[in-house]
């Protein structure tokens, strides 16, 4: 499907990250929004609340983030295509609404502006500590799809993929922004509308009373519908069956968790992307996200400088997370270096799927600003020198 | 739907696949669902186009148990989630039918709002004093002295006067009946269901295995009892008058019944003075965009 | 070309965050290069205090902020004797000669002034003063091409403005002009 060439404003534009979110709400067909002002992330709805009028679509400003996430989630069994949007304490009152979301197998795109945490923390400052809470934030488990925009580009480019994949997957999707990316003002270029593919509701084609919300079709995905289309559906956080019956029993959870899980697992190879530079031959490997990578990529240009070859794996998806590709990579280089801004999240499920095969060097960062490259340049000397010998031959 | 004495229309509204229900016998909650499925097949609506949004509680399980597009939320959020789901299809017509604790206590920041907006919905509000699902605790409705699971000495907090919030906070109609006038409670249902803006009905009903028990008030026809003894019908009182106390009178009534903007009829008035003929109206997921949504089987290709 | 580091500085209501944003678009839009700005957030720029850092490159800009600016443009006293020690070592400050005594400055640095606010008033509007400056530092320092400049201003500023502000930009602009050709 194509977006309305109407509503787009292709063209190169100068914009923050926040702005070409909106914009990329737009093109991907979002035409609800629900929001409470919080930084960094209120431009986003600034801009919707500016825009929507003149596209089609509703924005409100609910009184609470319990109340947006919630009424973001309404307005899809609505019929609509809709997010939420966040930064800080407001994405972790989210959380039972994300829970919720992934229960009721729910096409609802949630944007996280991640600042700096816990509590009220650094309200104007980047961090990238709510990474494991876009795992396991709400209680039980569930599963989701994370991605890690590292510029105002792929602001606009990563929500509209958020978008195709929350349909495509019958899931909450997280864009997973940070401060720096959000504020940073970039150029932005808006395809035209026949250049952008936007994926359609996965409506089911079966009559009223033949159709079950929750059976799966053979990618693990139930097809969707809304309300008013005479299904007569049932839609509960309770654990259920497939026509969406409360079952309050061990087989009925077993059943319906693990499908849940395996419909990402099992579709993680053609959910994930990644970015993958000079890895070849390279004997330290620099695995980064979101504005993290593009400082990492500086100090990879100092490393080579120094005469280290150093290659970068970037993470555009960050859940489900790219376990094979880090596993084979460990083999491949001598050690791996994981910048990030946060105590250490996204590095221990880099160690996890490396299991000791290479060192794995974490760069930490409390947040409050970007790595100085000097730090992340220091770990991949370090690497250089301490990774696995037999791998060594091929730095210097 | 036109409906004939033989044709019980309550039970065409109902999934009775999934009865028996939860709720326990003497309990208030079913009473009030056959006077709502009562007015609602009267009120002609097309079925397929009435959802319904419940919250958690025991009140929570009614939008289960009636055979409508039903969405069962999280604890004290059905009115936000109602909120999406009418502006993004303002077709259908939204019902949140939900308990005292879930709308007035976890949910009260959205009761007000709701009203404050007027969003179209109308919102039943089945009030038993107590959190009925988790073994009776007090909730804001509890009545002082009244004994709860978590006030074993009686409650000592003010409660809400439910009608004068809702009213207070601008909520186009207002009423509020016990579960001994069946008769009003679908009435009322039947009349707000043809009216537009936030509608609040409360309705008190009798939780007998938790809070006339541990408060030694008998079973639930000694409440029918009480109820009927005890109400007063005073149509359009003013709902400062409406104050609830342990034991003592109950005042019954519409209250309530004005015309104010719906919060759409505000945002589209809104727009279209400022924008004109810029401002574009998303009706509902048919008169979308092109990119919107599209109907049955047309998704998928 | 190696990145290049702007600073912006000033007081709320001088336009500083619009100067940065049309020299970005230039740079971005009309001139082929990479740009990347930042405006600064928080509470320190709720009130009095503005800030802006824009760099510019022909390469995709990696590090995002603004270490140690090569140019440096002030329109405040505050923001002079903030910014002033983060110039690189033969940095160019650019500055409201109305606005800023800049006294005795390190010999390395290379100033030059601008009678921003008395060009603005001049052409009856205070509020231009932020593009005298824009065009004053196009003449400075070339990094954005006066074609670039004006197309950005074009696109940027209220289409019932656009005649006034490219007026205030060719008079920044010619004063920077003359300035460069006099030394």
């Amino acid at each position: 499907m194509r977006p309305d060439p109407n509503c787009l404003m292709t063209g190169r534009l100068f914009i923050d990250g926040d702005h070409a979110c909106s914009e990329g709400a737009i093109a991907a067909g979002c035409r609800f929004a629900a929001g409470y002002p919080i930084t960094p992330s209120t431009e986003i709805i600034e801009r919707l609340a500016l825009r929507f009028p003149l596209v089609g679509g509703t924005f409100i400003q609910m009184e609470d983030e319990l109340a947006a996430s919630i009424t973001a989630i309404g307005a899809v069994w609505g019929g609509a295509k809709a997010l939420c949007v966040t930064s800080g304490p407001g994405f972790s009152l989210m959380m039972e609404h994300l829970g919720y979301a992934a229960m009721t197998e729910t096409p609802v795109v949630f944007v996280d502006v991640q600042r700096g945490g816990p509590s009220t923390g650094l309200p104007t400052l980047p961090a990238q500590a709510d990474m494991m809470q876009a795992r396991f934030g709400p209680h039980g488990d569930c599963r989701f799809i994370a991605l890690c925009p590292n510029s105002p580009q792929e602001c606009f480019d990563l929500t509209i993929e958020a978008f195709n994949l929350a349909e495509r997957y019958r899931v909450p999707v997280l864009l997973m922004m940070d401060e720096v990316v959000g504020h940073m003002t970039e150029r932005v270029v808006i395809p035209p509308a026949d250049a952008i593919d936007i994926e359609p509701r996965r409506y089911t084609d079966r009559a009223p009373g033949d159709f079950r919300l929750f059976e799966p079709r053979e990618d693990l995905v139930p097809d969707m519908c809304r309300a008013g289309q005479g299904h007569r559906v049932h839609v509960t956080g309770l654990t259920h069956d497939e026509r969406g019956y409360p079952v309050l029993n061990a087989a009925a959870q077993d059943r319906l968790i693990r499908r849940l899980r395996d419909k990402i697992e099992k579709n993680a190879d053609r959910i994930i992307r990644l970015e993958e530079k000079g890895l070849e031959g390279a004997s330290v490997a620099v695995i980064s996200y979101g504005i993290t990578s593009r400082v990492a990529e500086r100090a990879i240009e100092l490393a080579r400088a120094a005469g280290v070859q150093v290659g970068s794996l970037r993470l555009i998806t960050a859940w489900p997370f790219p376990a094979d590709r880090v596993r084979r990579l460990a083999q491949e280089v001598a050690a791996i270096v994981v910048p990030e801004l946060n105590l250490g999240q996204m590095v221990l499920e880099v160690e996890r799927a490396v299991a000791g095969a290479c060192p794995v060097i974490s760069v930490d960062h409390a947040g409050g600003a970007v790595h100085p490259p000097e730090r992340i340049l220091d770990a991949i000397l370090r690497a250089a020198k301490e990774g696995r010998p037999s791998s060594l031959g091929r730095s210097a | 739907m036109t409906t004939t004495a033989s044709d019980n229309p309550v039970k065409k509204l109902l999934r009775t696949e999934r009865m028996p229900s939860i709720w326990c016998p003497g309990c208030g909650i079913g009473t009030t669902v056959n006077c709502f499925a009562r007015a609602l097949a009267e009120s002609g609506k097309n079925l397929d186009e009435v959802a319904i949004v419940s919250g958690i509680g025991c009140t929570g399980r009614v939008a289960g148990y009636l055979n409508l597009d039903s969405f069962h939320t999280t604890h004290g959020r059905a009115l936000p989630f109602a909120t999406g789901l009418k502006l993004a299809n303002p077709r259908l017509n939204v019902v949140v039918y939900s308990g005292d604790g879930d709308l007035t206590a976890i949910g009260g920041n959205h009761l007000i709002h709701a009203a404050r907006r007027n969003l179209d919905l109308l919102c039943i509000c089945v009030n038993n004093l107590t959190y009925g699902m988790t073994g009776g605790q007090e909730t804001p409705t509890t009545p002082t002295p009244a004994i709860a699971s978590t006030a074993p000495y009686g409650a000592f907090e003010p409660t809400f006067n439910l009608p004068h919030l809702a009213a207070s906070s601008g909520a186009s109609y207002v009423a509020r009946w016990t579960t001994f006038h069946v008769r009003q409670i679908a009435k009322s249902i039947r009349e707000a269901l043809d009216r537009n803006g936030f509608r609040f009905i409360e309705l008190i009903s009798p939780c007998p295995t938790l809070f006339l028990r541990r408060n030694r008030l008998g079973e639930a026809i000694d409440e029918m009892r009480f109820y009927r003894e005890n109400s007063t019908v005073k149509n359009l009182a003013d709902t400062r008058e409406a104050e609830l106390s342990h034991r003592g009178q109950i005042l019954v009534g519409k209250f309530v019944d004005r015309k104010r903007p719906t919060w759409r009829e505000a945002y589209q008035a809104r727009h279209a003075e400022v924008l004109g003929g810029r401002f574009l109206s998303w009706d509902g997921p048919e008169n979308g965009s092109d990119d919107g949504p599209r109907g049955p089987g047309e998704g998928d290709e | 070309m190696a990145s290049r580091e702007i600073k912006i500085g000033g007081l709320g209501g001088q336009g500083v965050i619009m100067a940065a944003m049309i020299l970005g678009k230039a740079a971005a839009l009309h001139d082929e290069k990479f740009a990347t700005m930042i405006q600064a957030f928080g509470p320190e720029a709720r009130g009095a205090a503005c800030s802006a850092q824009l760099i510019i490159d022909e390469a995709p800009i990696l590090y995002p902020y603004v270490l140690a600016p090569e140019f440096l443009v002030t329109l405040s006293q505050d923001a002079f004797r903030q910014f002033l020690p983060e110039l690189v070592e033969g940095g160019v400050l650019l500055y409201d000669e109305d606005l800023v005594q800049i006294g005795d400055l390190p010999a390395t640095v290379r100033a030059f002034g601008v009678p921003a606010t008395r060009l603005a008033e001049s052409l009856g509007r205070k509020q231009v003063l932020n593009l005298i400056v824009v065009g004053f530092f196009t003449a400075i320092t070339g990094l954005v091409s006066e074609d670039a400049a004006r197309a950005a201003i074009r696109e940027t500023v209220p289409p019932s403005t656009t005649a006034l502000n490219l007026r205030a930009f060719e008079l920044g602009f010619s004063h920077g002009h003359a300035l460069l050709s006099r030394r």
